[in-house]
């Protein structure tokens, strides 16, 4: 990929990061950098598709310590699992027979698992070397003839951020409409309307919990970007009447294009609580300008949070006033600062590190002023904030989760690897639970507790 | 019985390998107030981060050189110098192991030269030591970058002077990847136990371990071998070096000082720990001491308990190969039939067995068509194993479905006593002993009473009884 084509995915007109204060896109440290590369952002955005074969070109470092990295759920096939490289050799970069190897490979898999299609990643020593894998593509293309789709996003273009928009790009330009959706049962009582989900990658079954909503209304999704997704069914996402953007900023791009290309509209919303739950429903009934799903929907709302507040009436008397420090990246900033709202909880600080303009303006509107932004992801700065702020519980990442734990602080995980699925309106009891189950047990006093007969380190 | 068997193919499935950059970074976890430094781009180090958080359930120390576009094409000198000042300044890092990627060695570069450049711009960090270490993910695997670290650390930190030999309690233990911080906390203890003071390089077991300190955040290790090793590295009785894979450096470190060095492959199972202890008597000038006998007899307890149900097993074992090799002695001691051991690389020949260099999917392979009875492994081989229906006992890396197997004691006299329980129980669990019920055709049926005596033979099925006892017969 070329440097000019990595600037034009980085200036992304629709994303907010290009005002003055620029938040991402920076130039990276060195010495101080956390974060994943492209080729990590590219596979986290497309391995969800789970009947095509990933295949990720290059020595062992970049799919030995990564594959199967759970998280995102498929009802099906589980190609998506399989760790698949060509795991090069020096004898074989030195001798230059990476490309022979790719094709063969592409081969194997093909004839063994029958995939709908073939995805090939490059990684950082394989574009350093220049192999050529458009070629490569083209030809297994032609010899085994099932789409054989390059994703270039080698780790060193840039950041995971960068790799997200890669993916979405590849997907727009070569796989978006290239197939129409295969016919539906039509309901006598209601219209069937087709939208888009970009950005849900059924975390722990996270879209499991929305599906049945809009099942019940008539909406269905063509595509989810791309948890439990089908590559037939990211061919026909040109047909969706709306795209809805799930909590992520980083597939902006995807949904730009299609609004461009095939005059979808799209909005950005949420699935984490209840009055953003309802919110993404009604925008997204609205948007299809059809009223009488709009009314089906406003009874739905009506029902399912009637039912909801039943349900979370007991969680509220153990959470109400507890205060949260978030650390997550972008859009959840503020998705999650609602959802925990929604339980009775106040957030007292949020991470910014990855949020646009708006992300912090919609903090603020739902926060208030004396919002504390927590601009850089230090775990020094962390701690010290959770013990300024007087916060009794830390939400954030998996890999932030020893730091809190070493520090004797309740934590609760909200990143890719979790467990718990907390999506919708079923999701918000599951919240409550895990955020009790951490924050009033009985071993913080315990871990807490000095012993004489102990002498600190 | 004793090859090394390369098979040659274009896809590897289910990889088992990890890279040596992953081994590398796992020396360096052992060593104190110290970081990884890996030159290349940022996403080696992130995977990194998350596979040993996963597998340790532990903050890890780790930074990048974040090799961009630019750097990548240009040269990346620059990155790995403003890398090591930020991390000189501001980590505190007494130790910092510089660990190339495949990308940076790919591009050539030259950890030395830049080191040189770095000491010349920043004097006032001279304090800081820093370990140039070459480990690209085309070469070797896991076990093998490991060594390589700990091979780098000797080569640079031990200067050459003579053997004190003086008596002295001292013994310098080099342990291999395969050993896990509960592994070295056992070796600890049966080193203990003889009146032996163990400088272990590095130290899994005091970093790693899995403990609650005290003290605020660090960014770097918190505990593992000091500096002070290196300066000490003399004053030992011997060197105990435990895995092949470690063996250049033990010689490394008898070359710069010459002493005895006791040379281990594994310390899986009975041989190879009354080996040890006869050494360690011999070492040390004491019987040995009670303790260890009490623990010897219960691993022969164990034995002859566990010898009904794995007599005969057939095991499948997939690992690094210092594991491998250890695993499969211990089975084979036990009458336990190694029908297939998978390593993801292996350099040298003569291991005892033949070893397959592969990836998991091979290991299934080979597996269904040896009908194996017990797989052996890391936690990608959980879904294997349901597939199959046989059951897994966890070791190697990564495990991240099960809790403090991370730490699960494998060797010495007690490790092998509840390794052998954790098999057989295992076995006991997944099979239904017994013959299956057969009810004669020419047999009437009372259909009222048919559905009572069904379920209690049933029961009496499933249920494990003393071998030998009338219910198999
Ligand atoms: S930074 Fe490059 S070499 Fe490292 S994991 Fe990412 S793509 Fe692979």
């Amino acid at each position: 990929m070329q440097n000019s084509e990595v600037a034009r995915l980085l200036d992304e007109p629709a994303c907010q990061h290009n005002t003055p204060e620029k938040v991402t896109c920076a130039k990276l440290k060195p010495g101080a950098t956390a974060g994943g590369c492209s080729f990590d952002g590219a596979q986290i955005t497309l391995f969800p598709i789970s009947d095509v074969a990933h295949i990720v070109h290059g020595p062992i470092g970049c799919a030995g310590s990564s594959w199967d990295g759970r998280g995102s759920l498929s009802s099906g096939p589980e190609l998506h699992r399989l760790g698949l490289t060509t795991d090069l050799s020096e004898q074989e970069i030195i001798m230059g027979r990476g490309e022979k190897k790719l094709l063969f490979a592409i081969k194997t898999a093909v004839e063994r698992w029958r995939p709908a299609a073939v995805f090939v990643y490059q990684t950082c020593v394989t574009a350093l070397i220049g192999d050529d894998l458009e070629a490569v593509c083209r030809t297994a293309q032609t010899a085994f003839g099932l789409p054989v789709i390059l994703v270039d996003a080698a780790g060193f273009y840039g950041t995971k951020n960068l790799g997200n928009r890669i993916a979405g790009e590849t997907l727009v330009q070569q796989v978006v409409g290239t197939r129409e959706p295969d016919p539906v049962l039509p309901r006598p009582e209601m219209r069937i309307h087709a939208v888009n989900l970009v950005g849900e990658f059924n975390i722990a079954g996270e879209f499991w919990q929305i599906a049945p909503l809009l099942d019940e209304l008539g909406i269905r999704v063509l595509c989810t970007l791309a948890g439990d997704a089908r590559f037939h069914e990211v061919q026909t996402m040109h047909r969706a009447e709306v795209t809805m953007l799930v909590c992520s900023k980083a597939l902006v791009n995807v949904a730009r294009q299609l609004e461009e290309k095939y005059a979808i509209p799209w909005f950005e919303g949420s699935f984490y609580g209840m009055r953003d739950t309802s919110e993404a429903l009604r925008r997204m009934a609205q948007l299809t300008g059809d009223p009488d799903l709009q009314q089906r929907t406003e009874a739905l709302v009506a029902r399912e949070e009637a039912l909801l507040e039943q349900k979370l009436a007991p969680w509220r008397t153990l959470l109400q006033g507890k205060r949260a420090l978030l650390y997550t990246g972008g859009v959840k900033s503020w998705s999650v600062v609602s959802a925990l709202q929604d339980l009775g909880m106040t957030v007292v600080a949020t991470g910014v590190k990855k949020s646009t303009q708006q992300d912090r303006e919609r903090i603020v509107e739902l926060m208030g002023e004396e919002t504390v932004f927590i601009e850089e992801g230090n775990p020094r700065l962390m701690l010290d904030l959770f013990r300024q702020q007087r916060a009794d519980v830390f939400i954030a990442g998996g890999r932030n989760m020893f730091t809190a734990l070493k520090a004797r602080l309740p934590f609760l995980d909200i990143n890719q690897e979790r467990e718990q699925a907390y999506a919708g309106y079923a999701g918000l009891p599951e919240l409550a639970r895990q955020l009790d189950i951490t924050l009033n047990s009985p071993i913080w006093e315990r871990v807490r507790r000095p012993v004489s007969w102990m002498t600190p380190a | 019985m004793n090859r090394v068997i390369r098979k040659r193919k274009a896809l590897t499935v289910r990889p088992l390998k990890s890279s040596q950059t992953v081994g590398a970074v796992l020396a360096i976890q052992g060593m104190a107030n110290a970081m990884p430094l890996l030159h290349g781009s940022q996403g080696c180090s992130a995977f990194t981060k998350v596979f040993f958080v996963r597998h340790f359930r532990e903050p890890i120390a780790m930074q990048t050189t974040a090799m961009d576009q630019t750097s990548t094409i240009m040269g990346a000198d620059d990155n790995l110098v403003e890398a090591l000042a930020t991390l000189s300044a501001k980590s505190g890092a007494s130790l910092i192991g510089v660990i190339a990627t495949g990308l940076a060695a790919t591009q050539g570069c030259d950890l030395p030269r830049v080191l040189h450049r770095f000491r010349q711009e920043y004097p006032q960090w001279a304090d800081r030591t820093i370990i140039p270490i070459m480990a690209p993910d085309f070469v070797g695997s896991q076990e093998s970058g490991f060594a390589l670290a700990v091979l780098a650390m000797v080569e640079h930190l031990v200067t050459p002077r003579p053997w004190t030999a003086i008596p002295t309690p001292r013994i310098n233990v080099l342990a291999s990847s395969a050993l896990t911080p509960g592994d070295l906390e056992a070796l600890q203890e049966l080193l203990a136990a003889f009146g032996l003071q163990p400088a272990f390089l590095p130290d899994l077991s005091d970093s790693l371990d899995g403990h609650l300190a005290e003290g605020d955040y660090r960014p770097t290790t918190t505990g593992g071998t000091p500096l002070s090793f290196f300066a000490q590295v003399h004053q030992a009785c011997a060197t105990l070096v435990i895995g092949r894979s470690l063996f250049p450096a033990a010689e490394a470190l008898q070359r710069r000082c010459p002493m005895p060095v006791l040379r281990f492959e594994h310390l899986m199972g009975l041989d190879a720990t009354d080996t040890l202890v006869t050494e360690l008597c011999r070492l040390s000038g004491v019987p040995a001491p009670a303790q260890v006998v009490r623990w010897r007899r219960q691993m022969l307890d164990a034995m002859l308990d566990t010898h009904f149900y794995l007599g005969q097993q057939r095991v499948a074992i997939a690992g690094e190969p210092d594991l491998v090799v250890g695993l499969h002695q211990l089975c084979a001691e036990m009458g336990v039939n190694t029908v297939a051991a998978v390593v993801p690389d292996c350099a040298s020949t003569n291991h005892g067995l033949d070893l397959t260099v592969g990836d998991l999917d091979d290991l299934e392979t080979l597996a269904v068509r040896e009908k194996a009875t017990l797989l052996v492994g890391n936690s990608h081989l959980a879904e294997t194993a349901q597939r199959l229906h046989l059951p897994l006992l966890c070791a190697g890396m990564p495990i991240f479905d099960r809790l403090g197997d991370f730490r699960r004691t494998r060797i010495g006299y007690r490790g092998g006593r509840d390794t052998l329980f954790e098999m057989a129980n295992q076995l006991l669990a997944s099979h239904a002993h017994g013959v299956a019920p057969y009810r004669s055709r020419l047999r009437p049926v009372n259909a009222s009473l048919e559905s009572v005596h069904h379920e209690q033979h049933m029961a009496k099925a499933a249920h494990p009884s003393w071998p030998g006892s009338a219910s198999h017969g």
